[in-house]
């Protein structure tokens, strides 16, 4: 390259000697000091000397990935598994546009995570130069925060800025864009010590008069409900813990998001399961039918609301939320709470344990629940020639609950089920692409928690047509000596796709069957994994065995039966408590609710 | 997705009847009202386009917009946007506002609610004889200053709030109107305190 009139340029505004670092140094050194020890990336061209201070030092480790994508979700998988920051690294231009997608995934489930990206040098940027991409233009939308760093000087600064504005307030993606030839040049370096934002410095306590507020409307609910979401597990275990406080304080019943599974154990009597358009039927019911609802660190995403103006229509809500923007979005709250989700729970266990008089009984209400817990919503006829993917599941996790066992998934019916059979009791365990619904999220996001814990079982459930999206990871998996399970349930279909297509579309199945499909146990031979494939349900706990005592990376060819639907369900545009629980012909949508996602 | 589709049924206690995306917005909506936001930022590259991004990503409005550096030591600028929406999108286009990271503060500086709102238009006006004088003489009405001049037209400062340079452009378009440029609303607390 050419910069070196700029480098010249950016040469050091004061000479201290060895504290002076080339702008590749200093981002080394700032990932150290931020304690990082992984990143997960991919070179190229305006990132060499990035590459160059990888090579000559020893506290960071890099995961070579194969395509930068898998990079930008395997530091959301280390970063949901454990609450640090992620970090990836990707090259300019086609290296930026590839990490677009796990910066939108990040946002959406609000992930800490510090994306680094080359750029052509700052005398060439804006001539088309090669592999010139206008990165920050591109990723403003799917960031929390950008940076484009023109001076050597600034960088140290802002690459700590950037990890103050990942990690404080609501979580999320945040992208450093270096030119090459400030990666070259030399400059003063800075710790983090010193760094704050100027003007960014988001709300974390609660208001005591809202706490007030909240504990009178709470002290009496005949009809609570606890609706808990992934706010949660992001503010950390304490806010896991306060939550089950909470829950035992009150003895309320507890129901979460996806995003939010594990922060209440699912074997407490009080779990009533999932919540939304695939939740159990106990739980949406009680959200549709409550008269108080305590929504902490959810959103009131429309997969979980359903129909907006029949969503819980008789309810007083409180929602607790760390983002001010989430507060009356989709859903009125009458009470809201600006705070982590943590610091407000905490308020409300203290409040509660103090609070004179004596609530109404709730036993009605647990009454009730259990009436519709007696539907049984998740049931399903099994099969003896054929394994029900909700079988597998079901296998799976009773033979991995009491390891130290790690779930991903990628989207889709198998997303679902994981979902509703897997059973989490801890925060952190459980990571899925819940907002932006990324298939090919799960095998690279399952390295990147194996990463993390190299002596954990790390599962991705997988269906066949999302695990082809990214299997090219494998080959990181083999190169790294990251022995994720990819335990795929194989129906031949993309398998929500042909759901809706039958419920929705006339039965027009068009381009949703997995056609051409390659041999899993050949493909996993060819990148040096050990395959397995299973097809008859007698079978199955022997061959989940093998996969967990095989010590390297294995692709599980889990053959289910074909036609399987996901249920319960809440059709689109329908309420909670219009959930249907078996077969269903089509006729239960409206022309309506084809007109939704 | 648009209105016609969205299932309606009357409204229940504590359910909201606003559309919940912008997008859902149609002219006849009753309760879409006007409303004028000064957004306080860092001075930071791309903050214009952070903005503006987040007008267009989430379909919101923007009538009029204008910004200028108003603090150099403190890198401060101030973003002056007229929008328009229900109440219920006003209120979340606040609060998208303040959650991008360089956007200190924002302060609803609407006419109605305290707010002294002013506009600055250059209008160039040609002509001759009885049109080029009735152009100065409703310029004097309107406290307009001439600053520049030739012997066949007028370029026209006006200040003032929107509707009348709106009816300034009026009375001047057949008057030989040639060009109008435009500054946008600004917008400020009436009274002694710093606002927001």
């Amino acid at each position: 390259m050419d910069g070196n009139s700029k480098m010249e340029t950016q040469a050091p505004k004061q000479g201290l000697g060895d504290q002076q670092l080339t702008g590749a140094e200093i981002v080394l050194r700032a990932l150290a000091d931020q304690g990082v020890d992984t990143i997960f990336g991919y070179p190229g061209g305006a990132v060499l000397p990035i590459y160059d201070a990888i090579y000559a030092q020893q506290q960071v480790r890099h995961i070579l990935v194969r395509h930068e994508q898998g990079a930008g979700h395997m530091a959301e998988g280390y970063a949901r598994a454990t609450g640090k920051c992620g970090v990836a690294l990707a090259t300019s231009g086609p290296g930026a546009t590839n990490m677009v997608t796990p910066l939108a995934d990040a946002l959406m489930d609000s992930i800490p995570m510090v994306v680094f990206t080359g750029q052509v040098p700052t005398h060439l940027i804006g001539s088309d130069a090669f592999q010139e991409a206008d990165t920050v233009g591109i990723t403003r939308s799917c960031t929390k925060h950008n940076y484009l760093v023109r001076d050597v000087n600034d960088l140290a600064r802002t690459i700590h800025e950037a990890f103050y504005v990942a990690t404080h307030g609501r979580p999320g993606p945040v992208l450093v864009d270096i030119p090459k030839n400030v990666q070259f040049a030399k400059g003063n370096y800075v710790g983090p010590e010193a760094i704050e934002h100027r003007t960014y410095h988001p709300r974390t306590e609660p208001q005591d008069k809202r706490i007030e507020e909240a504990l009178a409307l709470m002290a009496g609910a005949q009809r609570p409900i606890i609706y808990s979401g992934g706010g949660v597990i992001n503010s950390g275990p304490e806010a896991s813990q306060a939550l089950r406080a909470l829950a035992k304080a009150t003895g309320w019943p507890v129901t979460s998001t996806l995003m939010g599974l594990g922060a209440f154990p699912a074997s407490s009597p009080q779990w009533l399961g999932m919540v939304g358009m695939h939740g159990s039927f106990e739980s949406n019911n009680a959200m549709h039918d409550c008269d108080v609802m305590l929504c902490v660190g959810a959103r009131f995403d429309d997969r979980v609301t359903g129909r907006l103006d029949a969503f819980s229509p008789g309810s007083k809500k409180i929602h607790i939320d760390i983002d001010p923007s989430s507060i009356n979005k989709n859903v009125r709250a009458d009470i809201p709470v600006v705070a982590d989700c943590g610091k407000a729970l905490k308020a409300l266990v203290n409040g509660w344990s103090k609070k004179v008089g004596k609530s109404p009984d709730i036993k009605p209400w647990w009454k009730q629940i259990d009436e519709w817990r007696a539907r049984k919503g998740f049931a399903y006829p099994n099969s003896k020639k054929l394994i029900k993917p909700q079988y597998a599941i079901e296998r799976l996790y009773e033979l991995t609950k009491d390891r130290d066992t790690y779930i991903t998934t990628e989207v889709g019916q198998h997303q679902m089920w994981a979902a509703q059979f897997y059973h989490f009791q801890e925060p952190n365990r459980w990571m899925t692409s819940g907002g932006l619904g990324t298939m090919g999220y799960g095998l690279p996001a399952a390295i990147g928690v194996q990463a993390a814990f190299p002596k954990a079982l790390v599962i991705d459930i997988a269906g066949d047509a999302s695990v082809q999206m990214t299997m090219q990871e494998m080959s990181c998996a083999i190169q790294h000596d990251l022995p994720v399970k990819i335990f795929i349930l194989n129906n031949e279909w993309m398998g929500m796709v042909r759901q809706w297509q039958q419920l929705l579309h006339g039965e027009r199945y068009s381009h949703s069957y997995s056609d051409a499909l390659p041999d899993f146990v050949k493909l996993a031979e060819a990148y040096g994994c050990h395959g397995i494939r299973c097809e008859d349900p007698a079978n199955l706990d022997a061959a989940i065995m093998e996969m967990i005592d095989t010590p390297k990376p294995v692709l599980f060819d889990c053959r289910v039966e074909k036609a399987e639907n996901c249920f319960p369900m809440i059709p689109s545009g329908a309420a909670h408590n219009e959930m249907i629980l078996g077969k269903i012909t089509g006729e239960e949508i409206g022309e309506a609710g084809k007109m939704l996602v | 997705m648009t209105r016609a589709i969205r299932p309606r049924t009357t409204p229940k206690t504590g359910v909201r009847d606003d559309p919940a995306s912008a997008y859902d917005m149609t002219a006849s909506d009753e309760g879409i009202e006007q409303r004028t936001l000064a957004c306080i930022v860092d001075n930071e590259p791309g903050v214009l386009a952070r903005v503006v991004g987040l007008f267009s990503g989430r379909g919101y409005n923007i009538e009029s917009l204008t910004v200028a550096e108003i603090d150099r030591n403190a890198h401060q600028s101030r973003i002056t946007i007229v929008t328009s929406g229900t109440n219920h999108v006003l209120e979340q286009i606040e609060q998208q506002l303040l959650r991008l990271v360089p956007v200190a503060k924002v302060i609803d500086v609407t006419n109605s609610s305290g707010g002294i709102e002013r506009e600055l238009a250059l209008v160039k006006v040609a002509g001759k004889g009885d049109a080029r004088v009735e152009s100065l003489r409703i310029s004097e009405i309107f406290r307009a200053h001439v600053i520049d001049t030739t012997n066949e037209s007028f370029i026209f400062e006006v200040t003032g709030a929107s509707q009348k340079i709106d009816q300034f452009v009026e009375l001047m378009r057949p008057l030989g109107l040639v060009e109008v440029s435009r500054t946008g609303v600004l917008s400020i607390q009436r009274g002694k305190e710093k606002a927001g």
